[in-house]
């Protein structure tokens, strides 16, 4: 079976050490992350996951059902690209004498729709969000003109399927 | 509930009643029905065994030698008594020691409530006196744990504790509890928990999903069923009885299965697995279906999963949803309870018998009986079997006995051998395969049927890891019959060493103690045999014992459990020899 990345959505309760619990799914089979994410969701006091690996369609579902079976996830997802619509957000601090000398590096900014966060007299942030290949290239269009610093956030994505996440607790609230 | 301290309690207007989180501990304890905890006490969880010692009428706590020992005998209990097992240690080593047992908790579903104490919270991850991260050790082995660090929150966790243990798949919870939340006061009332929105214990079963599977039944020439621990975890016993009954369809037992279904019921087939019986491995092979009921294919019951049963459409009848299409692709899944499902079954299923498919059972029997069983239980050589040892605790224990076993040769040979007439009478660590698991669970299985025979049986490698519990024993006085089949090896570790490591026999022969002096030291009465002529006076003398007992039987030293699947190999590769 082919690898491909695939992106896991979990929603859940916030409890310290469920995090721990998650990574250990991917720990005990030596799964290694392309990234992780957490936030709050859509609904209050439910938090979401969102989890990049690479893997095969085999492995990802069994990995999903392990992560379900944990007591406090409500439910747990895995979709391709193709099925999400998926960001990511990269940091950019480089030296502010580069921007006045360097003209071309003005151009870089623009073309990559980047935007200037910061500019103080030692150096300047810009910010980007987008696809990996773009924060990417942006990172490699910059390197020649003295990078000082580079962070990029883990991927946030959003199905393009209803979750229905809702739907399951109000059942909850019903039932009992 | 009266209790001893009521005086100093007192009654708010909303019925509640002021009390330390320690004493919340013992009733919260009292209110789920646990009125036996084992353990060991130390720093951190002293407040909770000052409360101990309070509530001591009420609460019978059973100082084990080792919190390994504690968190056995909870699995003991859990297994033969059919409820939660509790188990308890201070932090730091106390909490490591029970990981073991947790650990084989968690991987043979065995539902237990670990509480362990922990430094005071303002001395969290100051790396404090006995202070270890037990939350993150235990989380990969525990269905679910949770650190209290307020005294206002022991009703709520030991109430969700307990729920989770038991309901689903059942499974370990570890509940650490700061010293300052077990010092502080809350108001405590109990409420029983009834559900958690971020859990479903049991899916609902899809009708459709039962028609599917009738189907196939109905279809199927050469049906078989292997059947595992779920039918004992869901009470499905007598379910189960009635779809064989009615289907006409031959089974199979997993370890854990063992002893859901009478040994002498004709439609029990023996073990399926490394060390089952040679039919049923071999008819995995050739059957056209296979219902596996409350089972996980585990790979000591698969061989080799490339070669297992390809040839046949798989119904799974399974609680726990991340089981299916986890190690074998199957056709039919009944995501329930296997009591709801096979109920469902049961309504529908035609009548029928398999006289053809049935007599393949009877011919690969006599095969094995041939080359295996009869030399097992009757013997022309001079040394004892491990295999006529079972079979004299058949007779003498009229096949009704609990037999507790621990990991290796002797427990192979015990589950092929012994005899069973009632459920949950088989506790044996299957899948972590735990050595020193048997002493200390025996005392929790007694505990948890004391009105049973409970013979431990135990081989001389596993007895001397727990060994210490012999203390819990005498003090305790419980009538548990132990008995070690010596061979003065590490046998299974040998027995693969003479077939796959041609016998370099590296760190498995042991030069052990006098047995039976150390049981005496122990104050238990103890005998050794070491020839056929004394086997059934000793064991006779022992089943008869109204006190523990100890005996030790000298078997021959290198003999090799058969039939045998080799690791890797395909079910119906197994070996006779």
């Amino acid at each position: 079976m082919k690898n491909i990345t695939y992106t896991i959505s979990v929603y859940a309760e916030n409890n310290v050490g469920l995090l721990n619990r998650i990574s250990a799914i991917f720990l005990k089979r030596h799964i290694n992350l392309e990234s992780f994410s957490t936030s709050a969701s859509e609904i209050p006091d439910v938090f979401r996951f969102v989890i990049v690996v690479n893997t095969d369609a085999d492995r990802v579902r069994k990995i999903v059902q392990q992560i379900e079976k944990q007591v406090d996830v409500i439910k747990a997802f895995y979709h391709t690209d193709e099925e999400t619509i998926f960001q990511e957000n990269a940091l950019y601090k480089v030296k502010s004498s580069s921007l006045f000398e360097e003209r071309h590096i003005q151009n870089i900014i623009k073309s990559s729709h980047a935007t200037i966060v910061t500019v103080s007299p030692e150096f300047f942030v810009i910010e980007l969000t987008g696809f990996r290949e773009e924060t990417e290239q942006l990172r490699k269009d910059l390197t020649p003109y003295g990078l000082l610093q580079f962070v990029r956030s883990g991927r946030i994505s959003v199905t393009k399927a209803k979750m229905g996440i809702s739907e399951i607790l109000n059942t909850f609230k019903n039932t009992k | 509930m009266e209790i001893k301290t009521k005086k100093k309690s007192m009654t708010n207007h909303d019925n509640s009643i002021r009390i330390s989180g320690a004493e919340a501990v013992i009733r919260c304890l009292l209110e789920e029905g646990a009125d036996l905890v084992y353990g060991y006490p130390g720093g951190a969880i002293m407040p909770i065994y000052d409360e101990l010692y309070k509530y001591q009428d009420k609460l019978h706590h059973v100082l084990t030698r080792h919190e390994q020992g504690a968190a056995h005998s909870a699995q003991g209990f859990a297994r033969t008594s059919g409820k939660v097992g509790v188990a308890m240690a201070t932090s730091g080593p106390g909490a490591t020691n029970l990981v073991t047992g947790i650990a084989d908790a968690q991987i043979d579903s065995t539902p237990m409530v670990c509480i362990t104490g922990q430094v005071a919270s303002h001395l969290l991850g100051s790396d404090a006196f006995q202070e270890t991260d037990i939350i993150g050790i235990s989380t990969p082995v525990t269905k679910w744990n949770y650190q209290v660090t307020k005294a206002s929150e022991i009703p709520e966790i030991m109430a969700k504790a307990f729920y989770i243990a038991r309901t689903g798949r059942p499974g370990p919870v570890l509940i650490d509890i700061t010293k300052d939340a077990q010092f502080d006061s809350l108001d405590f009332s109990y409420k029983k928990c009834i559900g958690i929105r971020s859990y479903t214990p049991t899916a609902k079963l899809s009708n459709k999903s039962i028609e599917e599977a009738l189907e196939l039944i109905n279809q199927a020439k050469k049906p078989f069923v292997v059947w595992g621990q779920g039918v004992i975890l869901g009470n499905a016993e007598n379910e189960l009885k009635t779809f064989l009954e009615k289907s006409g369809i031959p089974a199979a037992w997993t370890i854990l299965g063992l002893s859901a279904l009478p040994t002498n019921h004709p439609m029990n087939r023996g073990m399926v697995g490394m060390h089952g019986n040679y039919a049923p491995n071999i008819l995995t092979n050739e059957c056209d279906l296979l219902i596996a009921i409350g089972m996980r294919f585990d790979d000591r019951v698969t061989g080799d999963l490339n070669t297992y049963a390809k040839q046949a459409k798989i119904i799974h009848l399974e609680l726990d949803p991340a089981e299916v299409n986890k190690n074998v692709d199957v056709d039919v899944a009944l995501i329930s309870d296997c009591k709801i499902s096979l109920q469902e079954l049961n309504k529908k299923i035609k009548t029928k018998v398999y006289p053809n498919w049935i007599k393949r059972f009877d011919d690969l029997d006599k095969i094995e009986y041939d080359k295996v069983i009869k030399h097992d239980l009757h013997p022309k050589k001079e040394g004892l079997t491990m295999g006529e040892s079972i079979e004299m605790i058949n007779k003498y224990s009229k096949n009704d006995a609990i037999i507790v076993t621990d990991v290796g040769q002797h427990q192979m040979v015990a589950c092929r051998y012994a005899k069973f007439s009632r459920t949950k009478s088989n506790v044996t660590s299957g899948g972590l395969g735990t050595m020193g698991f048997a002493l200390p669970a025996a005392i929790g299985a007694k505990m948890g049927a004391p009105r049973r025979e409970v013979v431990a049986v135990i081989g001389d490698g596993g007895y001397q890891m727990t060994i210490q519990e012999l203390g819990t024993i005498f003090q305790q006085q419980i009538a548990v019959k132990i008995v070690v089949l010596n061979n003065d090896f590490l046998g299974m570790v040998r027995q693969w060493q003479q077939l796959f490591f041609d016998k370099r026999y590296a760190s498995t022969e042991m030069v052990n103690p006098d047995f039976v002096t150390i049981a005496k030291g122990f104050r238990i009465k103890a005998k050794r045999v070491e020839k056929r002529d004394d086997l059934e006076t000793a064991i006779s003398e022992m089943i008869n014992s109204k006190e523990p007992f100890f005996l030790e039987i000298c078997v021959e030293k290198e003999d090799n459990v058969f039939p045998m699947i080799p690791s890797g190999a395909s079910v119906s590769d197994i070996r006779l020899e």
